[in-house]
């Protein structure tokens, strides 16, 4: 029974990669702007000016409020009908993960900038520091051991999330999984193949977390 | 001789409460001037004021012969006015002479050889020039403080600038900062200092002012000031003073 | 584009009916969740044997896959070992299952922060375990877990839109329902905006207004 599980799991194994290359593709790039994103919005929100607040929380307060499932349909139902742009499946996953991921990773970055003391702020600008060199040389690398864990801790929940990427049609692992076992009516494995292969991914990514955790927060 | 530092009628509010009221201040080149005062009287807004870290909203300041409206370019104006800090706030993620080359490096852009053997001719009159290559958590509170001086310091400004810099030191490590900033002093220096050691500030003090609520209460010359204060605000301040030096003693039962 | 106002009103009975759905299972699996996290607790209180460290093992598979994926094994993977069950018990199992993980991983940092001066001062005076546990340790490792413990009730209510995926007539199914049924693609997707927002965003505010004032300043969880 079991030899019979793994052979087909052998056998599916190109349909089955391509499919994780695309879940693990949307987390990758949705991740890397998620980042850069969040870097931004956290770097903007500290500056304490009213007028690039307010649009950024409100933006935050927006993919809180709205289930990240339902963002997906938004776009990929909306923007056809509002903007006429027809997004494929995976590029609208990407983007819709990339806006959430950018939000929560923001509020970290924000957090991690706002424990600093705020004498440093002040030595920084009292030496002459503009606002790029305070940022850069007093500010950001101090608040790097502090946002790491939490921002490993949101990367865990993109992989997860892009799971939700198969309901719009995407031909992710899921997908794959799926198709196998309108074939080979094999569930059990093929799903149980699945929770494996997210653990495996994601296990990892948390231990890490918790580690770095313990290692810089905790002197 | 032109005065360095300028103000006119310079005021401050934080809301619409008053901090600072018709400032008149004129300080020379080569000046130290002491500013004394009980807690919330604005000592430190004033000196904050002068480098920028707060503004004014009415009045002038002249610094240099320039104007400087809220809006002048402070960076520039803090390579000349030099600050230190109560709690010194020197980076915790640079060693020592990173912590000091920083602004000349980055701001100033200057040749970086030159730049460090200033540092390390500044770190060695401070009598910290092994300590190059620490983290400022494994020093003592009274070397992180001389050390913020010397990264005041090495950006050669006209003014420096000290808040109540010994204010969180443990009592052992108060001279050592002081000496440097009486060595300072003679070295002809402009300093603007708050402070509450007061024994110090009559030794440093070219000048003291005695603030009170925001405005200018008094201004003398350190003997005069200590030992025949015009105002009843600035005697009453020294009599606190004086009652710690002159506690009577607890009659043996 | 204009908006069918007479369709869309058409359509609240449904929607009411939905929204009655999506807080049906996200109330049950709150209170599963909590249930289970108590109960954790107490395993890990007690140490029973075994299943003390069985909890550590579930948490860690619970958290670390994604709800979509746990949902499909319980309601497809499961008939075919001869449990069949219907959406919305699938539904309530998955979310309790992972739910259940992240708040005993709550209460257990809150049990820790429950300072140890505390549980020797009710030993001292005489208290069992179990009254030690239900006395002194949770109630004060629930008031430190508040804000947390609140964050993640309101994620559980909005991963509710996930078990749309096995048909569970939740607020996010009605509205694909309704799309694919009438085409009104505009006017559905606006009432399911409308409708988060206005379920989601006081309940978001609320958790912040709820953690500035108990000042757990913990960024980024």
């Amino acid at each position: 029974m079991a030899s019979s599980g793994l052979e087909l799991l052998w056998v599916s194994a190109p349909q089955l990669l391509t499919g994780a290359g695309r879940t693990l593709g949307i987390s990758a790039l949705a991740i890397l702007f998620s980042s850069i994103g969040g870097l931004l919005y956290g770097v903007l929100r500290s500056l304490g000016k009213r007028w690039l607040d307010v649009p950024l929380r409100v933006y935050l307060e927006l993919f809180r409020a709205i289930p990240v499932l339902v963002w997906l349909y938004l776009f990929f139902f909306g923007l056809p009908i509002f903007f006429g742009v027809s997004l494929p499946a995976f590029w609208c996953a990407v983007l819709v993960l990339s806006l959430w991921g950018a939000s929560e990773i923001g509020e970290v970055v924000r957090g991690a900038l706002r424990s600093i003391p705020r004498g440093q702020r002040e030595a920084g600008l009292a030496i002459g520091l503009d606002l790029g060199q305070l940022y850069g040389r007093v500010l950001l690398p101090q608040a790097l051991k502090r946002l790491t864990p939490p921002v490993i801790n949101v990367c865990t929940r993109l992989l997860k999330t892009s799971s939700l990427a198969v309901l719009i049609g995407v031909v992710d692992i899921t997908k794959v999984g799926q198709q196998i076992i309108e074939r080979t009516y094999e569930s059990v494995l093929i799903y149980g193949f699945l929770f494996v292969f997210f653990f495996i991914v994601c296990y990892p990514l948390s231990a890490a977390s918790r580690v770095l955790e313990r290692r810089w927060n905790h002197a | 001789m032109s005065a360095l530092i300028e103000l006119a009628s310079f005021s401050k509010k934080f809301a619409d409460t008053p901090v600072l009221t018709d400032i008149d201040l004129r300080v020379s080149e080569g000046e130290v001037v002491v500013i004394l005062g009980p807690s919330g009287c604005g000592k430190s807004t004033l000196l904050r004021c002068l480098n920028g870290l707060e503004l004014g909203h009415s009045g002038t300041f002249t610094f240099d012969g320039q104007r400087l409206p809220a809006n002048a370019d402070w960076r520039r104006v803090r390579q000349q006015i030099g600050m230190v800090f109560q709690s010194y706030h020197l980076f915790p993620h640079m060693t020592v002479l990173q912590n000091v080359l920083l602004g000349p490096l980055q701001v100033q852009k200057r040749d970086a050889q030159e730049a460090r053997q200033q540092a390390e001719a500044l770190l060695a009159r401070v009598g910290l020039a092994e300590r190059v290559n620490a983290y400022p958590r494994e020093l003592s509170g009274g070397q992180q403080q001389r050390i913020a001086i010397v990264r005041a310091l090495c950006m050669n400004p006209k003014v420096m600038l000290f808040d109540e810099v010994t204010a969180a030191l443990d009592p052992e490590m108060v001279k050592e900062v002081l000496e440097v900033i009486l060595d300072l002093a003679q070295g002809g220096m402009t300093m603007l200092i708050v402070t509450h050691e007061m024994a110090f500030a009559r030794a440093v003090a070219d000048r003291i002012l005695f603030m009170d609520r925001g405005r200018i209460a008094e201004q003398n010359d350190p003997e005069t000031f200590f030992s025949a204060p015009q105002t009843a605000r600035a005697q009453q301040f020294l009599e606190r003073f004086s009652y710690v030096e002159n506690m009577p003693k607890r009659k043996a039962s | 584009m204009t908006f069918d106002y007479a369709f869309a009103l058409s359509t609240l009975p449904a929607f009411v009916r939905a929204v009655g759905v999506t807080l049906q299972v996200g109330l049950i699996a709150i209170l599963s969740s909590l249930t289970v996290a108590v109960l954790n607790a107490a395993i890990a209180t007690f140490k029973v044997p075994l299943l003390h460290r069985l909890v550590p093992l579930y948490v860690e598979l619970a958290r670390n896959t994604p709800l979509l994926i746990q949902l499909f094994f319980i309601y497809f993977a499961l008939p075919a070992l001869g449990v069949r069950i219907s959406g919305f018990a699938a539904a309530v199992i998955a979310m309790t299952f992972m739910g259940g993980a992240y708040l005993t991983e709550i209460l257990r940092a809150g049990i820790e922060a429950v300072p140890k001066a505390q549980i020797e001062s009710g030993l001292s005076i005489g208290l069992s375990r179990w009254q030690l546990l239900r006395h002194v340790i949770l109630p004060q490792a629930g008031i430190l877990s508040l804000p947390a413990l609140f964050a993640n009730f309101v994620f559980l209510l909005k991963e509710t839109t996930v078990v749309s995926a096995v048909a569970v007539p939740e607020i996010l199914y009605t509205t694909k329902n309704y799309i694919a049924l009438y085409y009104k693609t505009y006017e559905m997707l606006a009432v399911m905006t409308g409708l988060c927002v206005l379920l989601f965003l006081p309940l978001s505010l609320l958790l912040g207004l709820l953690e500035r004032r108990l000042q757990h300043g913990q960024f980024g969880s």
